[in-house]
């Protein structure tokens, strides 16, 4: 199945886009701590480089209003790296920031999770990354919530 | 002009030998980390990264370090390191309706819908040091939690423009200019205008914004909304076929709802300006509404009143602090040549001059003669 997936993964793959954008956001030690844990239990997959860490930028666009005319914010770092198993399965990585290393595992697990070690890779890499991202949004969403104020306005020659 | 100089490398290297040394200060003290940069004095890495215009919270910390404090010492050097690196692409504009909200406040709906968060604000504080910072050790008490809204929130705008109360904000799919690969050119539309602010420095857009509000082009604003927070940057990936998202950014954004009358050309509606920065900077967001509104002057029909944030080229030539600082600083660099001319030039006015005069003071009745 996972193989089949690989070779229609060209167009809007919901699943491998949710997976490289969590890994692309994760934090750039954690991804690392994780894939190192991979490697030390299933060993380092064998693998080409086709394209070797690069470390560049993105240029950010907001738009006017929020909703207006596009224009440009300003740029963020972001390193990619692309490679191919040995089992013919290609990944390409992207992480924000200008860890080498993080964007190479990212390529690594995206090449794995086209293979028959999908779900193996999800499991210990892509889902905790994932629900770490979201217990921290959930506690800056809480934080939050427990600032919301209700203002009351006060009411002129009431007496 | 500066005209190049030879010699004085000894004295170069010892001046930067002793300029790391003075960076490091006292070593009995502990050495700063990154680390402690960029998690502890975030505002200040929020600064260099909005003004270096590269949001990579350790690198600005870097920078600030590096630069001892010097905050246009860092964004210049953020500036410089950003132009060694290959650019992969431009983001699809990003959703602040989608943002997660740290903060989100207005000023003109008492009763938003989403709520009047305050977030860590230091709005409502005394403004007292606190000296219980000095003495180390001691963890803060840890923020209370309430029920987290899931749901994104809705801009205030929103609200204005369903009704028609408020100008809207037309999309564009025009690719917009660039300032980092272009130089800046006149007329500029508005997202060169907004780009050139956004990365403008925080003191100046600050200090024009407040000259409107003092009555140099007043333009009537309230604060529709504030909202700092996290979103997702999103962008095409050619190698995949679809969009991924490559990161997050905290960044802080706020729509000016504005009084107008109505114009020739425009009917009496609210007008809106817009600010939008990196990282939490409401001052910066705030100050850059402003001076995108009194900008708009000319698209809105309004009158130029001459006022100096109504003038593009005076704004958009003058917000850029690594622009206005190398300028400045380059006086002091070596102009002997230049100097040298001049100092002949005065030496030979001088002459002429003791020489005219000597030649009046020997014949005093001349003049009265003829």
């Amino acid at each position: 199945m996972s193989k089949n997936r690989s070779e229609t993964a060209a167009n809007d793959d919901p699943a491998r886009k949710q997976r490289l954008s969590v890994l692309a956001k994760a934090p750039a030690d954690r991804l690392k701590t994780l894939w190192d844990a991979w490697c030390v239990r299933s060993g380092v997959p064998d693998h080409d480089i086709l394209r070797t860490p690069e470390i560049g930028t993105v240029m950010v666009r907001g738009r006017a209003g929020a909703t207006g005319a596009p224009f440009n914010l300003g740029e963020i770092t972001v390193t990619r790296c692309s490679v191919r198993l040995s089992t013919g399965h290609i990944g390409h990585g992207y992480v924000q920031g200008r860890d080498k290393r993080a964007s190479l595992a990212a390529a690594m697990i995206d090449a794995l999770a086209q293979s028959d070690q999908a779900d193996a890779v999800d499991d210990m890499v892509v889902e905790p990354l994932q629900l770490e991202a979201e217990a921290n949004v959930a506690s800056r969403a809480a934080k939050a919530a427990a600032t919301k104020v209700e203002f009351f306005t006060m009411v002129r020659g009431d007496n | 002009m500066y005209v190049a100089v030879k010699g004085g490398e000894r004295a170069i290297d010892n001046a930067h030998t002793w300029l790391a040394e003075e960076r490091r200060g006292d070593i009995s003290v502990e050495e700063l980390s990154i680390a402690q940069i960029r998690e502890q004095l975030a505002l200040a890495v929020a600064r260099v990264m909005a003004e270096g215009s590269l949001f990579d919270p350790d690198l600005a910390a870097l920078a600030i370090k590096q630069a001892r404090g010097d905050m246009i010492e860092a964004v210049f050097l953020i500036r410089a390191f950003r132009t060694t690196l290959p650019r992969f692409g431009a983001s699809e504009p990003i959703d602040t309706g989608a943002m997660t909200c740290d903060r989100r406040i207005s000023a003109t709906f008492k009763d938003v819908p989403g709520g009047q968060v305050l977030g860590p604000t230091f709005d409502y504080t005394h403004r007292l040091i606190d000296f219980t910072l000095a003495a180390t050790g001691e963890l803060p008490p840890e923020a209370q939690a309430g029920e987290p809204r899931t749901e994104p929130t809705p801009h205030v705008t929103e609200f204005l423009d369903r009704e028609g109360l408020i100008q809207t904000e037309e999309d564009d799919t025009k690719t917009p200019r660039d300032l980092t690969r272009e130089p800046l050119d006149f007329p500029a539309d508005r997202p060169l205008r907004l780009q050139a602010i956004a990365r403008g420095d925080e003191g100046f857009i600050l200090s024009m914004a407040y000259s409107t509000q003092r009555g140099y082009g007043r333009n009537h604003p309230f604060v529709g909304e504030l909202r700092v927070g996290q979103v997702a940057i999103e962008m095409d990936i050619p190698e995949l076929g679809f969009a991924i998202d490559i990161g997050e950014v905290t960044i802080t954004e706020c729509e000016t709802v504005n009084q107008f009358m109505g114009s020739k050309s425009e009917p009496p509606q609210f007008t809106r300006g817009y600010g939008l920065v990196f990282g939490h900077c409401e001052r910066k967001a705030i100050s850059m509404a402003l001076v995108d509104r009194a900008l708009r002057w000319e698209e809105l029909g309004e009158d130029n009143v001459g006022a100096p944030a109504q003038d593009v080229e005076f704004v958009l030539s003058h917000a850029d602090n690594v622009q206005a600082t190398g300028f400045l600083e380059h006086i002091k660099l070596p102009h002997y040549v230049d100097f040298q001319s001049e100092l002949e030039l005065i030496r030979k006015l001088r002459a002429e001059a003791e020489t005219a005069k000597a030649e009046e003071d020997a014949s005093p009745f001349q003049e009265a003669a003829e």
